[in-house]
């Protein structure tokens, strides 16, 4: 465990590069920069609200920030565990010529997603007090839902890094994943509905919404639902754990296969 | 100067798994997995290989087409984890080999220069310190701002070996790369080469070229089919070598 830390602070240097490497290349060369972060997740919240709060015949005026929570809590965890998928693969002319630990490539795509994500936060504080959304006292436990959702997705980051070296065709079964998975997360409806019809049970198996859900609790004022918090816990540790002893194990192989 | 060991191979052994069709999607995974068509061919690439070196050895690699070389030397960069047997090492490893292909293309040649850097290991104070002269030996000028993807491969191998022999590795490692640039910098980097011997750094050296093994390298392995047939002085091997090729 020791010389595990060890090598962790030896290339603590190279994993802030590679952060640095993804915020600074993602928006390079766009005219608007940074900016996009900002406005990309502001214009679909405006063409979601306007077509499912009509739709739904939803007239709740904060349901933008009701959806502005979810989406961008999920685009999160989209291109997190897209990103750790293809980082094996992204960086195989690294991996072939020098020795790495190669968890380095997943966490950093992981972590350099979460600074975006974590940007990309300030439009969500300024709709809510747009929209009068006001903090309480209860937004200080949104710090729970903000990490939770972080192991999350380098749990399931690793997993898929490690399957997408053995298997190519993994990248377009997960784009379906992650479809489903967003159909699942009640970004763009309430779930009153569907819980009513009986279907509730496939929100209630997406460690996604049980997040989102929390979260949403803590912006819009509420305490928190301790049982999805406790199953969103459990899911995060295991998918972690998972991650790491699936990826430790199959690390040697990478070499072979890419 | 007492000799000092910095590199010790015990019998090393490299098992690959070749498969008859090779598998990389899930989809043909699944379908030869309830059909019983796995089956995978075992093939020792290396076999028991042992030598060790000292601090400033030069060591030349010598071998036919597929004896094992490139697979030796990504053992001992510890890119690839040998199947049995340890390798030890002592001091930074840095590997000259296809220079520049780790490059990130859409990165500029000084953000590449930290990235690289990193890779190998280094801090960001040393690489502060170190650029400038990275910089002079390249000598990439004003281009050095520019995204590597416009670089010519000319320029982008200058890149490589500037950031690779200016970090003053302990052990460096050649494979087939003494021949980048034009004649210029040719000489240039073998001089630079030549300075690192100066200073004792220990080399390994792979090369079809003879000519070139003899006259950087003091010791060598002549390998067969994954196995060591001839360690010793350069001359006693490359004797063995020719005789060999015959």
């Amino acid at each position: 465990m020791k010389t595990y830390i060890e090598n962790f602070k030896k290339y603590r240097f190279l994993l802030m590069e590679l952060v640095k490497k993804g915020v600074k290349l993602k928006y390079r060369r766009s005219y608007l920069g940074i900016l996009w972060t900002l406005l990309e997740p502001l214009l679909t919240m405006i063409v979601l609200s306007i077509v499912f709060g009509t739709l739904f015949g939803n007239t709740d005026p904060t349901f933008p920030v009701y959806i502005l929570t979810g989406r961008l809590m999920y685009t999160f965890f989209n291109n997190a565990t897209k990103g750790a998928m293809k980082a094996i693969r992204a960086n195989a002319g690294m991996i072939k010529k020098v020795y790495v630990p190669k968890y380095i490539y997943p966490l950093s795509s992981v972590l350099f997603n979460y600074i975006i994500f974590a940007i990309s936060l300030i439009v969500l504080v300024v709709v809510a007090l747009v929209l009068k959304v006001y903090p309480t006292i209860y937004l200080l436990q949104a710090v729970i839902p903000l990490i939770l959702i972080l192991v999350t997705a380098f749990g399931v980051g690793m997993i898929l890094s490690t399957m997408a070296v053995f298997f190519r065709d993994l990248e377009y079964l997960w784009s379906v994943g992650l479809m489903i998975i967003m159909y699942a997360s009640a970004i763009f409806y309430k779930p009153e509905r569907l819980f009513a019809s009986g279907y509730g049970w496939i929100l209630k198996l997406n460690p996604l919404y049980l997040i989102i859900h929390n979260f949403r609790q803590a912006v819009f004022g509420h305490p928190m639902n301790m049982k999805f918090l406790a199953a969103s816990i459990v899911f995060a540790i295991v998918s972690v754990i998972v991650g790491l002893v699936f990826f430790y194990k199959k690390q040697d192989e990478f070499i072979l296969h890419i | 100067m007492a000799k000092k060991e910095v590199l010790r191979v015990e019998n090393v052994g490299m098992k690959f798994n070749l498969s008859q069709e090779k598998v990389d999607d899930l989809k043909d995974y699944v379908i030869k997995l309830l059909k019983r068509q796995l089956s995978y061919n075992e093939f020792w690439a290396l076999k028991d290989i042992n030598f060790s070196l000292n601090k400033g050895d030069r060591l030349g690699i010598l071998g036919l087409n597929g004896a094992g070389k490139s697979t030796l030397l990504k053992v001992i960069a510890g890119v690839l984890k040998a199947t049995e047997g340890t390798v030890t090492s002592k001091g930074k490893i840095a590997p000259l080999l296809e220079l520049g292909a780790g490059f990130d293309q859409q990165y500029t040649g000084r953000e590449n220069i930290y990235l690289y850097g990193a890779v190998l290991g280094f801090s960001k104070k040393f690489l502060d310190e170190k650029l400038d002269e990275i910089i002079a030996f390249s000598e990439l000028g004003k281009f050095i701002d520019v995204p590597v993807k416009n670089y010519s491969s000319g320029m982008k191998s200058r890149l490589g070996f500037s950031v690779a022999t200016l970090v003053e590795p302990d052990i460096l490692i050649l494979d087939e790369v003494l021949s980048v640039g034009d004649a210029k910098f040719r000489k240039k980097s073998e001089a630079k080469i030549m300075s690192m011997f100066d200073k004792g750094v220990t080399v390994l050296f792979v090369s079809h070229s003879l000519e070139q093994v003899q006259r950087l390298c003091n010791k060598a392995i002549l390998l067969e089919k994954g196995h060591i047939i001839a360690n010793g002085s350069i001359d006693e091997v490359s004797k063995i070598y020719l005789e060999k090729t015959k």
